[in-house]
């Protein structure tokens, strides 16, 4: 995570790479500025165990003790805590398989990550990942599925475009609608996001159908899987190598190229783009529609690579999850693929940390909700580990109204 | 509207005061007509699809509790089509022909045709269920409207609310839990109130206090909420079903007038949150429009500046109405289960938070209006059900949509302007 310069705040922005400044000065500010999410996630994790141990039968019957056995209670929380985290840390790193398995899970969350950090570089917020995300996942499995004959070096890449090109289309709409008429893109990617829900439910219970009673589509051909990357258990595929990719991808067109620097100076400041040249209303399609693009991808890669179907509740939650790992990543695409990173070993362990500890894997959720909070309100984690303030950033600010 | 749509987007524009929508003026409305010349072919095409006969509407409640009990109104097809159609004609040529001014008022009229041909036309030699149509249609509209009504406080004050979904669900679930264990309802209510407002002071301390971005203190709610009430009912209620299983309120049943025909099942028997959210729409309206504090409270969203300046204390006002939308939305997360079902499932609200925004916006930030489009979208989702049973070739899954795409319309000024407080979303500085 580097200083990028952010178009308009600082006098002589270059508005390409990392030489802002040198020496110290830098280092200092880069610690501090990487020092916020690392503590974050830290302080969720030990809020976290602190709610394992709060509602852990053996720590309350040992409260109940406390009298007759003082030191029992402690002992309680410790082993309650111990178990849970090393189930969780066990099933997400312990073997190949889970270390595979982590991975299968961050990769949508890479997709979906870049999909709303890039919309935050624009100054838009993306809260309609999820369902941007299901309607790529549709068209990448209707074009798995319905297209026959095709060789893997044309059907692979057509199936995977049609959920991109599908996502994208879809969030260009809230963009185009906020472009046009200023109506905010918060409220009509929400509402899209339904639209998006019944319309899959319509389509896997009715045209996309597969034969038979259950409610989901046909398998896709194996010639738009996306392959494996290793041996049969690990489930691994090129999805993963694709989020990469894309990420690397989003930082070179945020960072290297002129449309990036476009689409940051609109996030920084409209007006003041507006007045440099720059087509502010053209800028925001074009961010949303890329915004969509990757949302989508975070379907078709699920999709295409682990599942091979698509059923009613497929998406887990991506689309809030998403605007964590954004806010996580300061919208920086290193910081995001770190991030989603995160979420998936903290996702896959805790699934094994359910079954094996019988802890709900929704303590994951909580700890998501603490860590958002922590980043966003960074004065919190401030005062509590005496940090230095940073310089004044230019907050960010989405939130200006629901309409023109 | 002659400024380029981007120019409203400026980095923290001021607040304008008292700045209103850009009236349409001369300019004719061709959305208005788009929208009405499309209600006139679906009803032409209902005409020429139909397949004549009767229908049949069933207007008893369903205990035959009234003093006259009514028999199934039995509508002929052909002649109610005609008519409709008709209606939307006359309407449309008195306004073409400059005899009507409100263009709103002829859309409705429109629309209201619209509904009734298509249920004519879907019920043509079936029976459907009216009264339970209508009935299911207020019940269904309850949490939404409890959700907009919540939007609308916090609104009106400028800060932006999208975590009414996590305080309904956190609501919900200690609504129920407080209920069970105390096998009290009214504890369970205040219980529920209590939760919301709780969740409403961490969106206010974040977002007003740390002036963390309002959606993103508001996705943290609802990320939490959820969070929270799927690990406590995995963790505890799933083997602890004494506490989840509290009972509802008892319907009201106004004594003597609920055993009118037709109004009586409809108006005076019925949930118990309907009449709350009722009396709550009178009530928030007074407070919002015939107050002290409800002046200032749309002073705060409109120019928190100018309101400073005379001496109001912005903050305070904010923090108040946030809590106060809290604690409606707790309301609304009770319905769930102590006015529904009885019993906590995880995620159970279902996106009716995000509804009721939809609802608030549709309903232009006024209670009154709020009342009106939560009617609307109850009914969609009341006609959803019902289209099932009778075999009609739409999917019921569109009609689910129309709130949603009807919300975008709006919002996007397309037909119809919704405009929110001009200070929505912006935290205030001490300047």
């Amino acid at each position: 995570m580097t200083g990028e310069p952010e178009p308009g705040a600082r006098a002589g922005g270059s508005g390409t790479g990392d030489g802002g400044r040198v020496g110290v000065g830098w280092l200092a500010t880069a610690t501090t500025r990487g020092a916020v999410p690392v503590l974050a996630v830290l302080t969720g994790l030990v809020l976290g165990a602190v709610i394992i141990i709060v509602t852990d039968q053996d720590v309350i019957e040992a409260w109940g003790k406390i009298g007759s056995q003082p030191l029992a209670l402690p002992a309680a929380a410790w082993a309650s805590v111990r178990d849970a985290y090393r189930a969780l840390f066990a099933g997400a790193l312990g073997s190949p398989y889970a270390l595979s398995e982590s991975l299968v899970t961050a990769t949508p969350y890479i997709f979906a990550g870049l999909a709303v950090g890039l919309g935050f570089r624009a100054g838009l917020f993306n809260i309609g990942a999820e369902g941007q995300l299901f309607i790529g996942a549709l068209a990448s499995v209707w074009v798995g599925y319905a297209i026959t004959g095709l060789p893997v070096c044309v059907h692979l890449p057509l199936a995977v475009l049609a959920g991109a090109l599908a996502g994208a289309v879809w969030a260009a709409i809230p963009g185009y609608l906020k472009a046009r008429t200023g109506a905010h893109e918060v409220v009509n990617t929400i509402m899209l996001n339904y639209v998006a829900f019944r319309l899959s439910d319509w389509l896997i219970n009715g045209p996309m159908k597969r034969p038979g009673w259950v409610p989901i589509t046909p398998e896709v051909q194996p010639t738009a899987y996306l392959p494996r990357l290793f041996g049969d258990p690990l489930r691994l595929h090129a999805g993963f190598l694709l989020a990469l990719a894309m990420a690397v991808a989003v930082y070179w067109l945020l960072f290297r190229s002129v449309l990036g620097f476009e689409l940051r100076s609109v996030g920084a400041n409209p007006r003041a783009a507006r007045v440099a040249g720059i087509n502010v209303g053209r800028t925001m399609v074009v961010a949303m529609a890329m915004s969509g693009a990757l949302a989508g991808l975070a379907g078709t890669s699920q999709v295409l690579g682990v599942d091979h179907w698509l059923g009613q509740g497929f998406s887990a939650g991506y689309g809030f999850d998403s605007i964590a790992l954004a806010l996580l990543g300061k919208s920086h695409p290193a910081g995001v693929v770190a991030a989603a990173l995160l979420f998936g070993v903290l996702r896959s362990g805790a699934t094994r940390m359910q079954s094996a500890a019988g802890i709900p894997i929704d303590i994951i959720t909580i700890i998501q909700a603490l860590v958002i909070a922590f980043v966003a309100a960074d004065a919190l984690i401030r005062g509590l580990f005496r940090l230095r303030r940073e310089e004044q950033v230019p907050a960010e600010m989405f939130t200006r109204g629901w309409g023109g | 509207m002659s400024l380029p749509a981007w120019a409203d987007q400026g980095e923290r524009v001021e607040p304008r005061p008292f700045a209103r929508a850009p009236t349409r003026g001369s300019r004719p409305p061709a959305p208005v007509v788009v929208s009405f010349l499309v209600i006139l072919v679906i009803v032409l095409g209902f005409l020429r699809t139909s397949p004549g006969g009767e229908a049949l509407f069933g207007l008893a409640g369903s205990g035959g509790a009234e003093l006259v009990v009514l028999g199934p109104l039995s509508v002929p097809v052909n002649p109610a089509l005609y008519g409709f159609f008709l209606l939307t004609a006359v309407m449309g040529l008195a306004y073409a022909g400059g005899r009507l001014e409100a263009g709103g008022l002829v859309l409705g009229v429109a629309f209201l045709s619209l509904v009734g041909a298509f249920l004519v036309w879907a019920t043509a030699g079936q029976s459907l269920n009216l009264m339970g149509m209508l009935q299911a249609t207020l019940v269904r509209a309850v949490p939404i409207l409890l959700a907009a009504l919540s939007g609308v406080m916090c609104e009106r004050s400028g800060v932006v609310n999208i975590a009414i979904e996590g305080m309904m669900l956190g609501a919900a679930f200690t609504g129920v839990v407080a209920a069970s264990a105390t096998g009290n309802l009214l504890v369970g209510l205040v219980g529920a109130v209590a939760t919301g407002a709780l969740l409403a002071l961490v969106h206010a301390v974040l977002s007003i206090g740390y002036r963390v971005d309002q959606i993103v203190s508001g996705t943290v709610i609802n990320i939490f909420a959820t969070g929270v009430t799927s690990y406590l009912s995995a963790r505890f209620l799933q083997h602890m079903a004494w506490l989840n299983a509290s009972g509802t309120f008892p319907d009201v049943v106004v004594p003597g007038l609920s055993r009118l025909p037709l109004i009586g099942p409809l108006l005076f028997r019925g949930n118990f949150f309907f009449y709350l959210a009722i009396a709550l729409v009178a009530g928030l309206h007074v407070l919002l429009f015939r107050t002290r504090f409800g002046l200032r409270v749309r002073a705060v969203g409109e120019h928190p500046r100018a309101a400073d300046t005379l001496g109001v204390n912005v903050w305070r006002i904010r923090y108040v109405s946030v809590i106060l939308g809290g604690m409606i939305a707790g309301l609304g997360g009770a319905y769930f289960t102590l006015g529904s079902v009885g019993r906590f499932d995880e995620l159970m609200t279902a996106g009716r938070g995000f509804i009721g925004l939809a609802a608030m916006i549709f309903g232009k930030w006024t209670p009154a209006g709020a009342f009106g489009a939560s009617l609307l979208f109850g009914f969609a989702d009341s006609l959803q059900t019902k289209l099932q049973i009778l075999g009609t070739p739409i999917p019921p899954e569109f009609l689910l949509m129309a709130p949603y795409v009807a919300t975008i319309i709006v919002v996007s000024g397309i037909v119809g302007r919704a405009t929110p407080p001009a200070a929505d979303g912006q935290p205030y500085e001490k300047g």
